[in-house]
C-alpha cells in the first residue's frame, strides 16, 4: 500500500531529532559555552543575541548552557523512569501473565492498587524520605510506571503462554525461566517497544509536572521541567527563557514519539 | 453473578490495599503533625499530651483499625489544621473536581469522536498529514503549560474569562462552569489528541479487513461502509480507552487546579501533604482510589458487553 | 490558490485580534477594563489575594503560621494594640495605669466596645482571655509569651467594680505591657477554632478551605470603623496563576509579592514597598565542625555580599542586617553592625586558612522548597562561598521535614530561614538564642550572651534594658553567629484607587484604613 514508506520516514526523523538531542544533552555534559551555574548581575534577562543564544535567566546565567545541562538532567530522569518502570514491571507482568493462578491474582491486586494510588503522594514520600534530587524523581516515577508495563506485558504472556511454539518448548524440558526470557519475551518486542518509548514521553512530561508542583527536580539540580516551570514565573520579563525551554521538551517529545508512532505502525501493517 | 460478585470482592481488596499504604505513606516519612498544630516551638511535654489526644502514640495497627472502624461508617474523623470534621471539608471541594472531571470529560467525548471520524471519512494525505502534527504537539507540552498558555491567550489577552475569579458551584453553578470551560479543556487537550489517535488507528485496521472490501463490492460508498459497519467496532477499543482517560482525569486535575487556582480536591491533597494532615490525606486518596476503581471496573463490564469475545475469560 | 490565500488572511486577522487585545490588556488591568472592578468599587468591597492557605485552626490564642496572625490582627485586638510605629495605642482598655514600682497594673476597659456577637466586653471576658492565653502559650511553647504573662498569675487578676482589670507581679518587666497585645476574646465561646470573634474593626463571615476568607466590617467597632465593607482574602497558592489573577484586575490588594512577580504586573497597579520585618540570615548550627569555630564563620561572613543577593533577588530591594534585630525594631537596632563584616573575599579566605582550612571545606544549606526567596537566596550564597572555596550545596526540602530535621530536630550545617517576631519586643528576637533556650536551634552557647540575657530579665528600667539588648545584638555580630544578609522586601501590589494601607513594624495586615479614592 501507500503508507507503506511512512512508519520507515516517522521512524528516521524521530531518530535524528532524537538523536540531536542526545548529542546536546552529551555536550551539555562535557562542555557548555558558559557554566551553567555563574551568575552575573549586570546580564539579568539579558535578550537572544550572538553572546547568549538563548539569553539569560534571572541571575544572567546563559539559558543555553543551562538548557545543555537540563536535556542530560531529563534523558537521565526519563531514561532511569523508563528502566525502572519497565524491569519491575516486565518481571511482575511475565510471571503474573505466564503462570497465572494466585501469584497472579496477588501481584494484579498490588498493582491495581498502585495504579489507584495518586502518583503525587507518591512521589512526596520518596522526597519527604530522601530529600529532593533527580534519583528520587526516578525512584518516585519508575514505581508509579510499574502498573502500565506489568498490564501490557501480562497481557501478551497470558497470550503467549497458550501457542504451540512454547508449548513445544515446554516438552522439550526447557525450565519456566527460559521460556520467558528466551522464547516469549523476545516475541513481545513489537508491542513493547512503542510502549518504552511511549513511557519515556510521559516521564518527560511528568517529571515535567512534578517540578511544577514543587515536588520534582530542585536548585542545585536543572531539568527541562525544573526550568520550564520555573521560567513561566517571568513569562512575562523574558518570554525567550519560557519559549526556549519550552520548544527543547516539544522537541524531545516529538523526537521520542515520532518513533514510537512508526514503531507502531509498522507493527500494524 | 459469580463474576460481578467476584469483581466486587477484588475492587474492595483493592481499596484495602491502598488506604493501607497511604496509612503506611505517613508512618514512614518524617514530619509530625503536632508541629503545625503546636507550632515548631512546641514542648515535649505538650507535644507528647497532644499525641495522646489525637492518638498517634498508639501502635500502627491499632491506629489504622481505628480508622478503618470510622471509614466504613463514613466518619473520616477531624482535619488537624482546619479544625473541622473532615466529611465537611471534603463536601465543598468533591463537587468542585467532580464538574471539573465532568466538563474535561464531556469535551473529549464532544471533540474527539466527531474530529476522529470525520478524518476518517475521506482519505486526504494533506490534512492528514496536518492532524498528525497538531496531534504530535498538543501532546507534547506538559499540561500545565498548556494552562498557563490559556490563560494568556484567553483570559488576558481576548478577555474570554477572567483568571482567578472562580466561584463555587454551591454559590453560582453556571458561571462556574464557565469558569471551569478553560480548565476542563487544558485537562481534555492531550486525551482529546489521543483519542484521536486511537480512533483512527483503528478505524484504518478495520477498513482493511475482508468485510469492508466485500462491503464496498456491494457498492457502498467510503462514508456508508464506514458508517455502518467499521464504526461498530472501531469503537470497542476507543471506549475502552475513554474509560482509561476518564480515570486519570482526576489525576491530571491536581496540576490543573493549581495552574487556574481552582480549590478543587487535588490542591486541598497538596496542602494536607504539605501540613501532615493525615485525616484529609486519607480521605482524599480512598476517594481518588475509588474513583479509579470504579470506573476501571465500569469499562471492564462495557467491554464486555461490546465485546462478545472478551466475555468468556 | 484562492483558498490558500483566504486562509492567510484570516489568519493575519486572528493575530490582528490577538495582537490588538494583547496590547489593550497592558493599559487595562485593574483600571476598570472590566466590568467587575467597577462593581466591586460600587459595593465599596476589595479582594485581597494572599499567598498561602490559611490551614490553620483560627484560635488566636493557639500556634499559627504567620500568614494567619496577620488577617487575624484586623478581627482581634488586646488590651493594647501595635500601632504603625510600633508603638502601643490603647484598644480594649481605654487607659492602664502602671504603679510607681512597676508592679501593680490596671487597666481601665472602655465602656463600648462589643464581641462581634453582640456581647459587651466585661472584665471577666478579659481575665478569662489572659488566663487562656497563658495556658495555650504553655503548650505552644512561646517561652517569652510564657514568662512574661504567667508572671500575671491567676490569683492576682481581678476585676475592679468599676469595669477595670488589675493584677501585680513580682518584679518589674518593662515589656511586659508589649505583650498584652494578645487577643481578647468572649469567655464561653466554643467555636474559637472555627469561626472567630473578636473586637477588632472587621468581623469574621466565612471560610472557605482553600479558597477564601470573608470578612465585613464591624459596624459596631468601638473606634473608627473600616472604611471598606466587605474583604474578600482569596487564596491563590501558584505564584503565576496570581500574577494572572492580578493582570487580569481579579485582585484589589495583594501583600508580599517578589521583585520578580511585581516587574510583570505592568502599571495598573501602585507598587508599595515595606519589609517583612524578620531577618534573613545563613544560619549556622554552632554544635557541628567547623561551625564551631569563630574563625570560620567570621571568614564565611567576609564571603557574603549582601548587595549583590539583594541585586540578585529582588532587584535590589531589601534592607541589610547585621545582626538578629531587624530595622524597623528602631529602638534596638544598630545601623553600625550592618558592615561590621564588609564583602572581602581576600580577607575571608586568609581567616579561612588560619582557621585550618585553606581548601575549604564541604557545606549543606537546608532551605525550604517552596519559599522562593530563600531558595534564591541559596542559589547565590552557594556561589559566593564558592569564591573562598567551600564546596556549598542547597538541600531542597519541604517544610515539614525542616521543622522536623532542622528546626527542632537540630540535625543541619547550615539553613537559610527568617527569623521573625511577634511582638515589638528585643526579646521575642534574642531570647531565641540563650544557650539553654528551647527555640534555640542554631546551638548558640555563649555565657556572657547568657548572663547578658539575664541581666535584661532582671532589669527594672526600660533603657538599661535596652541596653543591655543591644549589648546582646552586638554580641551576636562580634562572634559571627550567623551570616547575616536582610530584612526581605515586601512588595504589595494596591490598584491605583484604593490608598490607605498602613505599614507596620511586625508582621500583620492591617485594612482598617484602606479606602477607595
Amino acid at each position: 500500500m501507500l503508507k507503506s514508506k511512512r512508519p520507515r520516514r516517522m521512524i528516521r526523523g524521530g531518530m535524528a531529532l532524537s538523536g540531536c538531542m542526545a548529542a546536546l544533552a552529551l555536550l551539555g555534559t562535557v562542555w557548555t559555552p558558559y557554566s551553567p551555574t555563574a551568575m552575573s548581575g549586570a546580564e539579568k534577562f539579558a535578550p537572544p543575541s550572538w553572546v547568549h543564544w538563548f539569553g539569560t535567566d534571572q541571575f544572567g546565567r546563559d539559558i543555553f548552557s543551562r538548557v545543555a545541562c537540563g536535556v542530560g538532567t531529563t534523558f537521565f530522569i526519563a531514561l532511569g523512569t523508563v528502566l525502572i518502570g519497565a524491569v519491575l514491571g516486565i518481571l511482575i507482568g511475565a510471571v503474573t501473565g505466564y503462570f497465572g493462578g494466585w501469584i497472579d491474582e496477588a501481584l494484579m491486586r498490588l498493582n491495581d492498587a498502585l495504579t489507584a494510588f495518586p502518583s503525587i503522594l507518591l512521589a512526596l514520600v520518596f522526597i519527604a524520605l530522601l530529600g529532593f534530587g533527580k534519583y528520587n524523581v526516578i525512584l518516585a516515577l519508575g514505581v508509579a510506571f510499574i502498573p502500565s508495563y506489568a498490564r501490557v506485558v501480562r497481557t501478551e504472556f497470558a497470550r503467549h503462554r497458550e501457542m504451540t511454539y512454547v508449548r513445544s518448548a515446554r516438552l522439550m524440558g526447557a525450565s519456566h525461566g527460559r521460556i520467558m526470557l528466551r522464547h516469549i519475551l523476545p516475541n513481545t518486542t513489537q508491542v513493547l517497544l512503542p510502549a518504552l518509548v511511549i513511557g519515556f514521553n510521559n516521564a518527560v512530561l511528568a517529571e515535567a509536572g512534578m517540578s511544577y508542583l514543587g515536588i520534582g527536580v530542585k536548585a542545585p539540580d536543572v531539568s527541562l521541567g525544573y526550568m520550564l516551570s520555573e521560567s513561566q514565573g517571568y513569562m512575562m520579563t523574558a518570554p525567550w527563557y519560557v519559549l526556549c525551554t519550552g520548544a527543547v521538551i516539544v522537541l524531545l517529545i516529538l523526537g521520542a514519539s515520532l518513533v514510537g508512532e512508526g514503531l507502531q505502525e509498522r507493527r500494524g501493517q | 453473578m459469580r463474576y460481578a460478585a467476584k469483581k466486587l470482592a477484588m475492587m474492595l481488596l483493592t481499596m484495602v490495599i491502598v488506604s493501607f499504604l497511604a496509612f503506611l505513606a505517613f508512618q514512614i516519612i518524617p514530619g509530625d503533625p503536632t508541629a503545625r498544630l503546636l507550632g515548631a516551638d512546641a514542648t515535649t511535654e505538650s507535644v507528647a499530651a497532644l499525641r495522646a489526644e489525637l492518638g498517634l502514640d498508639r501502635p500502627f495497627f491499632a491506629r489504622y483499625g481505628a480508622w478503618m472502624q470510622g471509614a466504613l461508617r463514613g466518619d473520616f474523623g477531624r482535619s488537624y489544621s482546619y479544625a473541622m470534621p473532615v466529611s465537611e471539608l471534603l463536601a465543598g471541594k468533591i463537587g468542585i473536581t467532580a464538574l471539573l472531571t465532568a466538563v474535561s470529560f464531556l469535551l473529549i467525548v464532544l471533540v474527539s469522536l466527531p474530529t476522529g471520524v470525520l478524518l476518517c471519512a475521506r482519505e486526504r494525505p494533506g490534512l492528514d498529514r496536518a492532524a498528525n502534527a497538531v496531534n504530535q504537539i498538543i501532546m507534547a507540552v506538559p499540561p500545565f503549560f498548556t494552562g498557563i498558555l490559556m490563560t494568556l491567550v484567553f483570559g488576558l489577552m481576548l478577555r474570554w474569562f477572567v483568571p482567578g475569579s472562580f466561584v463555587s458551584p454551591s454559590e453560582d453553578f453556571w458561571r462556574s462552569t464557565a469558569y471551569l470551560f478553560f480548565p476542563a479543556l487544558a485537562i481534555a487537550l492531550p486525551r482529546i489528541a489521543m483519542t484521536v489517535k486511537m480512533l483512527r488507528a483503528s478505524v484504518r485496521g478495520e477498513l482493511d479487513k475482508d468485510y469492508v472490501r466485500t462491503a464496498y463490492s456491494r457498492g457502498n460508498s467510503r462514508w456508508q461502509a464506514l458508517y455502518r459497519h467499521v464504526l461498530r467496532n472501531a469503537v470497542v477499543p476507543t471506549v475502552a480507552f475513554l474509560a482509561m482517560a476518564a480515570a486519570d482525569l482526576v489525576a491530571g486535575s491536581v496540576v490543573i487546579e493549581q495552574v487556574f487556582s481552582v480549590p478543587g480536591l487535588g490542591r486541598l491533597l497538596l496542602t494536607s501533604i504539605a501540613n501532615r494532615d493525615y485525616p484529609v490525606v486519607q480521605a482524599i486518596v480512598v476517594i481518588l482510589a475509588l474513583w479509579v476503581v470504579l470506573v476501571n471496573g465500569g469499562a471492564d463490564l462495557l467491554n464486555q458487553r461490546l465485546d462478545p469475545r472478551l466475555r468468556l475469560s | 490558490m484562492k483558498r490558500k490565500f483566504a486562509l492567510f488572511l484570516a489568519l493575519c486577522m486572528v493575530c490582528a485580534v490577538l495582537g490588538g487585545c494583547g496590547g489593550g490588556s497592558e493599559r487595562g488591568g485593574a483600571e476598570g477594563s472590566n466590568g467587575l472592578d467597577d462593581e466591586r468599587k460600587a459595593n465599596n468591597e476589595i479582594v485581597v489575594a494572599i499567598p498561602q492557605d490559611l490551614a490553620d485552626s483560627l484560635d488566636p490564642h493557639g500556634s499559627m503560621s504567620a500568614g494567619t496572625r496577620e488577617i487575624l490582627f484586623n478581627i482581634y485586638e488586646g488590651l493594647v494594640k501595635t500601632g504603625p510605629d510600633g508603638e502601643l495605642i490603647p484598644a480594649v482598655a481605654e487607659s492602664y495605669r502602671i504603679s510607681e514600682d512597676g508592679l501593680t497594673y490596671t487597666f481601665k476597659l472602655r465602656d463600648n466596645v462589643k464581641f462581634h456577637n453582640g456581647a459587651k466586653v466585661s472584665a471577666e471576658d478579659v481575665i478569662y482571655s489572659l488566663q487562656r492565653c497563658i495556658k495555650s502559650a504553655g503548650n505552644t511553647g512561646d517561652s517569652a509569651l510564657v514568662s512574661a504573662l504567667s508572671a500575671i498569675g491567676r490569683d492576682t487578676l481581678t476585676a475592679g467594680d468599676d469595669n477595670t482589670v488589675s493584677f501585680r507581679i513580682d518584679r518589674p518587666d518593662p515589656e511586659l505591657i508589649y505583650f498584652l497585645t494578645v487577643a481578647i476574646v468572649p469567655a464561653d465561646y466554643d467555636q474559637l477554632d472555627t469561626a472567630p470573634c473578636g473586637t477588632g474593626p472587621f468581623r469574621f463571615v466565612s471560610r472557605s478551605p482553600q479558597e477564601n476568607v470573608v470578612l465585613e466590617k464591624f459596624d459596631d467597632y468601638w473606634g473608627e470603623a473600616a472604611a471598606i465593607d466587605k474583604v474578600t482574602l482569596r487564596i491563590y497558592t501558584d505564584p503565576t496563576a496570581l500574577v494572572l489573577a492580578l493582570k487580569a484586575g481579579s485582585v484589589d490588594l495583594c501583600p508580599h509579592l517578589t521583585a520578580a512577580q511585581t516587574a510583570q504586573l505592568g502599571t495598573a497597579y501602585t507598587i508599595l514597598e515595606d519589609t517583612m520585618n524578620l531577618v534573613q540570615a545563613v544560619y549556622l548550627n554552632h554544635a557541628v565542625a567547623p561551625l564551631d569555630n569563630e574563625t570560620v564563620r567570621r571568614a564565611m561572613c567576609y564571603a557574603i555580599n549582601r548587595q549583590e543577593i539583594m541585586d540578585m533577588v529582588a532587584d535590589g530591594h531589601g534592607v541589610a542586617v547585621g545582626s538578629s534585630i531587624y530595622p524597623k525594631l528602631t529602638r534596638y537596632f544598630l545601623p553600625e553592625l550592618v558592615d561590621r563584616y564588609p564583602y572581602d573575599v581576600e580577607k575571608a579566605r586568609e581567616l579561612l586558612a588560619q582557621a585550618g582550612y585553606p581548601d575549604g571545606f564541604d557545606l549543606t544549606i537546608a532551605v525550604v522548597s517552596s519559599y522562593q526567596p530563600h531558595m534564591d537566596t541559596a542559589e547565590v550564597v552557594v556561589e559566593q562561598l564558592r569564591a573562598i572555596g567551600i564546596n556549598a550545596s542547597v538541600q531542597p526540602m519541604d517544610s515539614a521535614t525542616w521543622i522536623n530535621d532542622v528546626y527542632v530536630g537540630r540535625n543541619f550545617q547550615a539553613t537559610i530561614t527568617g527569623v521573625d517576631a511577634k511582638n515589638v519586643t528585643a526579646r521575642a528576637m534574642l531570647e531565641r538564642f540563650v544557650s539553654d533556650n528551647g527555640k534555640n536551634f542554631i546551638n548558640y552557647s555563649n555565657a556572657e550572651y547568657d548572663a547578658l540575657y539575664a541581666q535584661a530579665m532582671a532589669s527594672a528600667s526600660e533603657a538599661e534594658q535596652t541596653a543591655l539588648y543591644r549589648q546582646m545584638e552586638t554580641l551576636l555580630c562580634d562572634t559571627a553567629a550567623n551570616l547575616y544578609i536582610q530584612d526581605l522586601a515586601d512588595l504589595v501590589a494596591i490598584r491605583g484607587d484604593l490608598t490607605g494601607l498602613r505599614f507596620y513594624p511586625v508582621y500583620v495586615l492591617d485594612l482598617q484604613t484602606v479606602h477607595y479614592e
